[in-house]
């Protein structure tokens, strides 16, 4: 296993949040200010690498049947454990993140890296695959704050970028959040020179691919 | 009575929970293409949420809070839920083969919406009463329907149209979501103008 190319995969090239479209929860909703990003990111990236080490080791001793439960549990005492830290030490940042620090449990970047590689690969590749979706995650969720930021609070973390400029309110404004979401991943498209084409961008490897595509057809998974 | 009114038609227009706190966001994208699967999935979740918050709330109150253990409401929370999924699918699948042949193929999709999780969490941040808990289930669960109806037929036209390369697929789908969401922000301000 080559895992430099298991660290960077996660960072560009499968990308969580600009090519598979996952956590697209959080990273809607927290990314008025980069900052919030910046913190979201780390705070998904802990719990990230965290869990996908302990599930690593764990894996041979979780009975399949029972395993999402399993995972859910690992995954939420981490979560529980990281709201602790910030409320303790980042107040203004445990109050900004509000209910989306509790629901990074439910985040399928998680789910979706615990169930598709640490539960099938050894320690390192599993802490180094978290690192590198983590630090993607944080890296896109910085993105698209930084965007949001400049245009709708005409600021850079919290830095102003003069008077010159006029805040367009629609874009702190949800609305905004979904279009300028949109906006990137068309940009991703170009960039990428339609390489990620619609196929390669969307929903297919969501833990739950299988059974929304079930739910769309309307057939019963079995 | 005006505090529930102002809960439950703000968690289906003001707050909508898909369009403006942006929980639930992947059935939104994802089982939205036809009507039939999005009132199929909506159904579904307002089912799981109103019942998970009815759930929740004794627990929450009577046996976290007392014992100064409310930080343990995520792991709590996120395990009745899922223990609660999966009784239904398995009771509805031995005894109520109809609604089974229906709504079963959406529930393993609810464990993991950020919605049913949030709104437990939302009524015990918010120190909601029993019947204010139900409401704003039932409320975000009727918006996260509305949401989805009304972007199942947005889609279609999408589909249609001739669109820049770029943005085929998921883009335009987020700047249409977009422009939805647009729509309920008109909404600000007229629920508590109504009722406080």
């Amino acid at each position: 296993m080559n895992y430099f190319r298991t660290f960077t995969k996660g960072l560009i090239k499968e990308n969580p949040v600009l090519v598979m479209l996952l956590g697209t929860c959080p990273t809607l909703a927290v990314t008025t200010l980069a900052m919030n990003g910046l913190g979201m990111g780390a705070a998904t990236t802990f719990v990230l690498v965290c869990s996908n080490v302990v599930i690593s080791l764990l894996k041979n001793f979780i009975p399949k049947q029972v395993r999402l439960p399993s995972f859910i549990v690992i995954i939420a005492g981490f979560v529980t454990f990281v709201s602790f830290m910030l409320r303790s030490n980042f107040p203004e940042l445990y109050e900004a993140l509000g209910v989306f620090l509790s629901l990074i449990t439910v985040n399928c970047i998680i789910l979706g890296r615990a169930e598709m590689f640490a539960s099938k690969n050894n320690v390192r590749a599993s802490f180094l695959d978290g690192l590198g979706m983590g630090l993607g995650f944080t890296l896109a969720l910085i993105l698209i704050g930084a965007i949001r930021e400049v245009l709708g609070s005409g600021t850079f973390f919290g830095l102003s970028i003069g008077d010159w400029f006029q805040p367009i309110g629609f874009f702190s404004s949800p609305a905004g959040g979904f279009f300028v979401f949109g906006c990137v991943i068309a940009l991703v498209n170009v960039l990428s020179n339609y390489k990620m084409s619609s196929k390669k961008i969307g929903c297919a490897s969501c833990p739950n691919a299988s059974a929304c595509g079930q739910a769309e057809k309307g057939e019963i998974a079995e | 009575m005006s505090a529930i009114a102002v809960i439950f038609f703000g968690a289906i227009l003001t707050d909508n929970f898909v369009l403006s706190k942006f929980m639930g966001i992947c059935p939104f994208l994802g089982v939205s293409k036809k009507m039939n699967s999005a009132l199929g999935m909506s159904a579904a979740v307002t089912f799981v949420m109103v019942m998970a918050s009815m759930i929740t709330y004794p627990i929450y109150t009577f046996l976290l809070v007392p014992n100064e253990l409310g930080y343990l409401q995520t792991v709590v929370f996120i395990l009745i839920i899922a223990l609660f999924v999966q009784l239904v699918e398995i009771i509805i699948k031995r005894y109520a083969k109809p609604l089974y042949n229906s709504l079963g193929v959406y529930l393993p999709l609810i464990t993991t919406n950020c919605a049913v999780l949030g709104v437990t969490i939302l009524n015990a941040d918010n120190a909601y009463t029993f019947a204010e808990s139900v409401f704003n289930a039932l409320g975000g669960g009727i918006g996260f329907a509305l949401a989805l109806v009304i972007f199942a037929g947005v889609r279609g036209r999408i589909d249609a149209s001739d669109l820049p390369k770029a943005f085929k697929g998921i883009p335009a789908t987020l700047v249409a979501a977009s422009i939805v969401s647009i729509s309920f922000l008109g909404f600000g301000g007229i629920v508590e103008k109504i009722f406080v």
